[in-house]
């Protein structure tokens, strides 16, 4: 797929973009941190202990997995949605339209640029979660492959996101509307063998359902969905999310008139 | 020899209908300066834009350097430096940076591209400046930082849309001999301005735009030698009511101010003559308008007719 030029371009994109998050680094890495001390504080310490065990496990440990997760959704859209936004507003973006770098390479260095992100967010995430909790590794390859499959969903998403945008408010009613109800309702939180019947079968339809609990086996080891199933939705929307992403920009939908 | 750029019947239709280009045909030698010129929404920005891959043409063909749009639009776009007409980089990145990174998207080595970003930052001023956000730059270093970022790939044809505008006079005379500079090194200039001074005194060749339209393509020697009649300015010593000049149109702009039309078959000196015979004491004497104004404003009223 990549010449040596493809991948010079690559580099440039990639680099740009984490000297842009890491630049402002109070405003893209510190409040992760920030916000998930809380969660730990309010929900974990102050709350879980009055709730108990969930799944065989303290409610502390039970929850480390899908706040982890939570920040890698978060920052891997926020990134790539106002990073590639911010270069349409600025019309900058049209640095990359008149060059010979590929539609291919554009996603992949914006994509790669908010995983990086989401990459660095989850590892203070999990830093500071070792202030709270004894975190356990069951399956390390699980973890790493779910982190990586759904940041990349997620900065997909942000870019399809941000070609549809025409104004910044536009880049916020998706993660407001739509990614943060998920989150809530994606098991994060609760074992979802705590919902009833139909409530059980409803959060099936939920992508983030799969992500967490894929997530929290990778940690603990336990899951309420199948683990192959749930990394086979993750590589689908994934493919998906990528192909939609690749006809918008080979279109220059939002981009070009 | 390979055209820089050909053009062939070239259509741009935008949502909602509005036909921006219709069927244009254009060409331009290679090692050329040329001028495209014409009114606002005259399709100049369309046209450079579709040369750019900026915006999606409806029908036609284009070619830069012989590589089509259609087919071999990767090294088609090698061949191109752009300096739009709307600044178009981050204002938060530092200038090193901006042109650093134009760079790599067309495949230039960091190691290279520092190089060459210190080779034109320096040539256009900017060296020194290097280190600090685009932001902080003036309007003027803002239009030379796009010029420099077109040329950090080497292009063989850069495309100028409007690049002195608000730009200070001595500043645009320094851009003016740098362009020529770099034409006479080889690079093929296209150049769109509102300036029409700036195109007489840079380009050789012009084309004239009007409704998605080239209704003229010419040398700028055989275009401005079509001009058969030019307006004179004389500022006179004394209020002259009741001269009368044979052979001329005149007008008195103000008591002391006297406007004359002179056709080139006539000359200068029959004005003079006269004068002095009615005893009127010119103090000075100028064009009224740029030759290529006159020109310009005639080739698109005739076009609409």
């Amino acid at each position: 797929m990549f010449n040596s030029t493809g991948f010079i371009a690559l580099k440039t994109i990639w680099i740009k973009e984490c000297t842009r998050f890491l630049r402002i680094w109070v405003q893209t890495l510190v409040p992760p941190a920030i916000t998930m001390t809380l969660y730990f504080v309010i929900f974990g310490s102050i709350v879980g202990d009055r709730i108990g065990q969930m799944g065989g496990f303290t409610y502390m440990e039970f929850i480390v997995p899908g706040l982890i997760m939570m920040s890698v959704i978060t920052n891997s859209y926020s990134n790539v949605a106002s990073s590639f936004f911010s270069s349409k507003f600025q019309r900058n973006i049209e640095e990359m339209l008149v060059s010979p770098v590929s539609t291919n390479t554009i996603i992949m260095g914006y994509v790669g640029g908010g995983m990086a992100r989401a990459l660095m967010v989850a590892c203070i995430v999990t830093l500071v979660s070792f202030l709270f909790v004894d975190v356990r590794f069951a399956h390390v390859g699980i973890i790493v492959l779910t982190v990586i499959l759904t940041s990349m969903i997620f900065c997909l998403g942000g870019l399809i996101n941000a070609v549809y945008a025409k104004t910044f408010d536009d880049i916020s009613i998706v993660p407001t509307f739509v990614l943060t109800p998920m989150t809530y309702l994606g098991g994060v939180f609760y074992s979802v063998s705590l919902l009833p019947d139909i409530w059980q079968k409803v959060s099936m339809v939920n992508p983030i359902l799969y992500m967490v609990n894929a997530f929290r086996f990778g940690f603990l080891g336990v899951s309420d969905v199948n683990i192959g199933v749930a990394i086979g939705v993750l590589v689908i929307f994934t493919l998906v999310f990528y192909g939609v992403a690749y006809q918008l920009l080979q279109r220059g939908v939002g981009i070009r008139s | 020899m390979t055209k820089a750029l050909s053009i062939k019947g070239l259509r741009k239709v935008y949502k909602g209908g509005f036909e921006a280009l219709k069927g244009l045909d254009l060409e331009v030698e290679e090692g050329d300066f040329y001028a495209l010129l014409g009114p606002n929404g005259a399709g100049k920005s369309t046209t450079i834009g579709i040369i750019s891959s900026l915006v999606n043409k409806t029908a036609g063909e284009v070619k830069v350097f012989g590589y089509d749009l259609d087919t071999q639009l990767t090294e088609l776009k090698r061949q191109i430096g752009l300096v739009p007409q709307e600044f178009n980089f981050s204002q938060f990145e530092k200038v090193k940076q901006i042109v650093v990174n134009q760079a790599g998207y067309y495949g230039v080595s960091r190691e290279v591209a520092y190089q060459r970003a210190e080779k034109y930052l320096t040539q256009l001023g900017l060296w020194d400046k290097r280190d600090q956000p685009a932001r902080a730059l003036s309007g003027g270093m803002k239009r030379r930082l796009m010029i420099a970022r077109a040329l950090l790939h080497e292009p063989r044809l850069l495309i100028l849309d409007e690049p002195t505008a608000g730009v200070d006079i001595e500043l645009r005379r320094s851009m003016w001999d740098y362009l020529q500079q770099i034409n006479q090194q080889g690079i093929t200039i296209i150049l769109t301005t509102h300036y029409l001074e700036e195109a007489e005194h840079l380009c050789r060749n012009i084309g004239i735009i009007d409704a998605g339209q080239i209704v003229e393509n010419t040398s700028m020697k055989k275009l401005l030698s079509t001009l058969n009649t030019e307006t004179f300015i004389f500022d006179v010593e004394q209020a002259q009511p009741d001269l009368q000049l044979a052979g001329f149109n005149y007008r008195w702009s103000d008591d002391f101010t006297l406007e004359v039309d002179v056709d080139k078959s006539a000359g200068l000196n029959k004005v003079f003559e006269q004068l002095t015979a009615h005893g009127c004491q010119v103090i000075s004497m100028r064009n009224k308008a740029n030759r290529l104004e006159e020109l310009f404003v005639d080739l698109v009223e005739k076009g609409r007719k």
